[in-house]
């Protein structure tokens, strides 16, 4: 499953979107939910009795602020979620 | 549907119809398996039942003060209607906002995952985007056909594009909630959509569109169309298949329904069943699949 979290407004579309189905059997060891300064990720066992991560509830609102200091206005060559990400499972739309 | 009153006699264009119904062809006592889902949502609350996985009864209804509250009284209201009490049933299943406040349910399921379901069963296994117009939040779903998620996205940042703001423009042009979308095509010419979607600002924008001349028709057709591009643009992100489908309140207006199927250009499926029940709907056929795979549980009582 494709977990879109975040938002749209008039600033721009700031989403995170995890494939999940890359979470269940996860060749980082979890990687994602240490990687994130923020600790922006967490577990969850969503509705199909899968354990998969999740962006916090508290985060999903507020993602253009709380990532801006991974992206710099110069420019970023990788971020340390998708860095720590090996199975390529998280991508920000922005 | 004529305006409603409240207790001083001020009408409340906003108050949308309640709905309770029974499939009074059949009698619950003969099912096997008698599950519940319960969706209490920031606007409406419903509870579904259903009887060896097939819709029994349902009732709709305004979510009051508090989720457990909401959650008691729609049950309620479909036990008057039936006859059926919390002994009956085998399994409880709660979703929406307030999912975890349903004090008489055995599990929690996302809505995402519920409105899948209910709109697999409502529209059949051909349904692969839904939209869902809550009361105050919007969500765009893709499932496969068996109704499980395969991807979704969900704005619950404001109540632009929501049944929250729909009502709001009915109170503000004093027009009962269910006549907007049909007014919304008797204009002479279609408007521009309103430039905010935000609802407070929608709403000064519409006050000042008043003053400008227009007629209360157009401010409705260029808010129904500001809502209309408002999902339309949330549907793009991940995009639309084949075999749409539209949950929620919404789903009722046509002002709205038919401008996004005019700016996506594909129609949504039909269904005679009420799309505010889907939510619920998919959690009572979450609870009938536990039931089948684990047994029966014994009630809760609230
Ligand atoms: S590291 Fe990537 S694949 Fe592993 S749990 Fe985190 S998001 Fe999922
Ligand atoms: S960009 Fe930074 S703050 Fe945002 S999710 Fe990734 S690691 Fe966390």
């Amino acid at each position: 499953m494709i977990a879109n979290y975040g938002y749209k407004d008039g600033s721009g579309e700031y989403y995170i979107s995890i494939d999940t189905d890359r979470c269940i059997s996860c060749a980082a060891g979890r990687a994602c939910l240490t990687g994130c300064p923020k600790g922006m990720f967490e577990n969850m066992t969503d509705d199909y009795d899968d354990e998969v991560v999740q962006v916090k509830q508290q985060f999903r609102r507020n993602l253009a602020y709380d990532c801006a200091d991974c992206k710099p206005s110069g420019g970023h060559a990788s971020l340390p979620c998708t860095t720590a990400c090996t199975p390529g499972a998280i991508k920000h739309s922005w | 549907m004529s305006e409603q009153s409240n207790g001083a006699n001020k009408p409340e264009f906003w108050r949308w119809q309640e709905n309770v119904w029974a499939d009074e062809s059949r009698d619950w006592r003969a099912a096997k398996a008698i599950t519940v889902g319960i969706d209490v949502g920031s606007v409406s609350s419903q509870c579904v039942i259903v009887a060896d996985g097939e819709l029994y009864a349902y009732n709709s209804m305004r979510t009051g003060n508090n989720s457990p509250d909401s959650a008691k009284n729609a049950f309620k209201g479909v036990t008057e209607k039936t006859g059926l009490t919390l002994n009956d049933v085998h399994m409880v299943v709660g979703t929406g906002y307030g999912r975890v406040n349903v004090p008489f349910s055995h599990k929690a399921i996302t809505e995402i995952a519920c409105h899948a379901r209910g709109a697999n069963y409502m529209g059949g296994n051909g349904v692969r985007t839904i939209l869902d117009m809550g009361g105050q939040d919007c969500k765009a779903i893709h499932c496969d056909e068996k109704g499980k998620v395969t991807n979704f996205l969900m704005n619950d940042k404001c109540a632009a594009g929501t049944g929250r703001g729909m009502e709001v423009i009915s109170d503000l042009m004093q027009i009962p909630i269910a006549e907007l979308g049909p007014r919304s095509f008797d204009v002479d010419v279609e408007p521009e959509a309103v430039s905010s979607v935000c609802v407070v600002f929608a709403k000064s924008e519409a006050l000042g569109l008043l003053k400008a001349g227009y007629t209360k028709n157009k401010v409705i057709a260029a808010y129904c169309q500001a809502m209309a591009e408002r999902v339309v643009s949330l549907l793009e992100r991940i995009g639309v298949e084949e075999g749409f489908f539209i949950t929620g309140g919404i789903a009722k207006n046509p002002g709205v329904v038919k401008r996004i199927e005019k700016l996506l250009g594909i129609q949504a499926m039909n269904t005679k069943i009420d799309s505010q029940i889907a939510g619920a709907l998919g959690a009572a056929l979450f609870a009938n699949t536990l039931v089948t795979k684990q047994g029966a549980l014994a009630p809760i009582a609230f």
